[in-house]
């Protein structure tokens, strides 16, 4: 029920958006985020975008994953 | 059988972002250091350790990645009562069965709601008798059933916690602003952190910490769950639903008990904000009162429901309807209530695997496709009853 999958803005048509999942393309209504650009990833759910995806903090729990699974953090 | 030692990898995400991708791939090295690291905190305090797994979306990552036969034994995973449709109370099926009846009533929901039994029928067995039962994927979908079909009523059943809650609030100001009068939701949204506090103040489940729900944080944010470390003294962390996420999340609670210091932490920080989704609690403010709500296995809560406000009455379908919501009883020998209390495991119910299973259900944890009893039967060789 809770599930919501990553999904890439390709186009922004005032409140909805044509958004990538997998090779699909499907609508994505963007009034519950506020800053979604072209090239965004978005999470879907139930046809609403409803966060913004930050792919430096993605990075940021990569590295801090390896420190601590080194004893070190 | 051997436990395997790497999780099994969760579904790709071509198109995502790389290090997305590569959250998604565990690295085994990785996953071999970090169960490790788990291990050695656990042995370090020195008792077993209870945490528990409030959203049925992590029940089954953890059983598809077999994480449980992966930490020590003095770990154990215990599954809440976080999957919406199995919390939905009977009574709410029931209610939904008669409005499928109706004449001009078109119901529209998501799928995993068709399947599940009321006290006498089913709405999928609604729609074999001929009631119009729609499977949607949005509630704008069912929005745009009631722009085409405006000589019907069209409902659209509202289930689902905070993650999904914004959307049927988004559509029903939607349905206002263009005048589609014959929209109509039917309300069963719940909240998430009355149901923890039940728990918590229950004390029948010793719990030692909560793996919480990343989805329904998204929205809600870190500061609705202060209470549990405050209050009650016990660990949380926001995590998200990769196989390395929930590792990470265990490591991280385990520190927290070690450390004797509780707090909410966030390990899933690439998409949930500690002030949550402000658009989307505005939304939800905007479209819906609290409530108190029944819960399967809870009870009622006070203040964990979602009812259509008064000024959007004119969409509320249990105004517009006359909706009663029959009080409802449990199949006989069902123990749902306990499974999604964690105080037993699905193999403990008698019907489990014999009457009730996933082919033919009889309890909600077993319809639903994230529910406790589903994981269970689904991956019951694989996990040897742990």
């Amino acid at each position: 029920m809770c599930l919501a999958v990553p999904a890439k803005v390709l186009e922004i048509k005032g409140a909805t958006a044509r958004v990538e999942i997998g090779g699909n393309v499907r609508e994505a209504d963007l009034s519950l985020v506020e800053d979604a650009k072209v090239g965004d990833y978005i999470m879907l759910h139930a046809g609403f975008a409803i966060a913004k995806y930050e792919p430096e903090e993605a990075l940021r729990t990569l590295e801090l994953l390896k420190e601590l699974a080194n004893g070190a953090a | 059988m051997a436990p395997p030692d790497t999780p099994a990898p969760s579904s790709p995400q071509p198109n995502a972002p790389e290090p997305l991708n590569r959250l998604s791939q565990a690295d085994p090295d990785l996953v071999r250091r970090l169960t490790a690291e788990i291990r050695d905190a656990a042995t370090a305090i020195g008792r077993p350790v209870r945490l528990m797994e409030v959203c049925g979306t992590h029940t089954m990552a953890i059983f598809r990645a077999g994480l449980r036969s992966l930490i020590p034994e003095s770990v154990r995973l215990l599954s809440g009562p976080g999957c919406p449709v199995c919390v939905t109370p009977m009574g709410y099926v029931d209610a939904a069965v008669e409005l499928s009846r109706r004449p001009d009533v078109t119901v529209t929901t998501f799928g995993d709601m068709v399947r599940v039994p009321g006290s006498e029928s089913s709405l999928e067995r609604e729609r074999g008798r001929g009631a119009d039962v729609r499977i949607v994927y949005s509630p704008l979908d069912a929005l745009r059933v009631a722009q085409e079909r405006p000589d019907r009523k069209v409902v659209f059943l509202g289930v689902g916690f905070e993650t999904t809650a914004p959307a049927s609030a988004a559509t029903l100001l939607e349905a206002r602003r263009r005048g589609v009068g014959n929209f109509l939701l039917f309300s069963a949204h719940k909240v998430v952190p009355p149901a923890l506090r039940a728990l918590l103040a229950s004390e029948a489940v010793a719990l030692d910490g909560f793996i919480l729900p990343g989805h329904v944080s998204v929205v809600l944010g870190a500061a609705p769950y202060e209470f549990i470390p405050n209050e009650y003294r016990r660990a949380a962390v926001i995590t998200g639903f990769e196989p390395l996420d929930i590792l990470q999340a265990i490591l991280m609670l385990i520190r927290q008990i070690a450390e004797g210091k509780p707090r909410v932490e966030i390990q899933y920080s690439r998409v949930v904000r500690p002030e949550g989704n402000l658009a989307a609690r505005r939304a939800m403010a905007a479209c819906f009162a609290p409530c108190d709500t029944e819960w399967r296995g809870l009870g009622r809560l006070p203040g964990s429901g979602l009812r259509v406000c008064e000024e959007l009455g004119e969409h509320d379908a249990v105004r517009v309807l006359d909706l009663k919501v029959p009080e409802g009883r449990e199949p006989v020998g069902c123990r749902c209530g306990e499974v999604l209390r964690g105080l037993i495991e699905p193999e403990e119910c008698p019907l489990f695997g014999a009457r009730c299973t996933t082919a033919a259900p009889v309890g909600a944890c077993m319809v639903s496709s994230e529910g406790t009893c589903a994981a269970h039967f689904n991956f019951r060789t694989s996990e040897g009853g742990r």
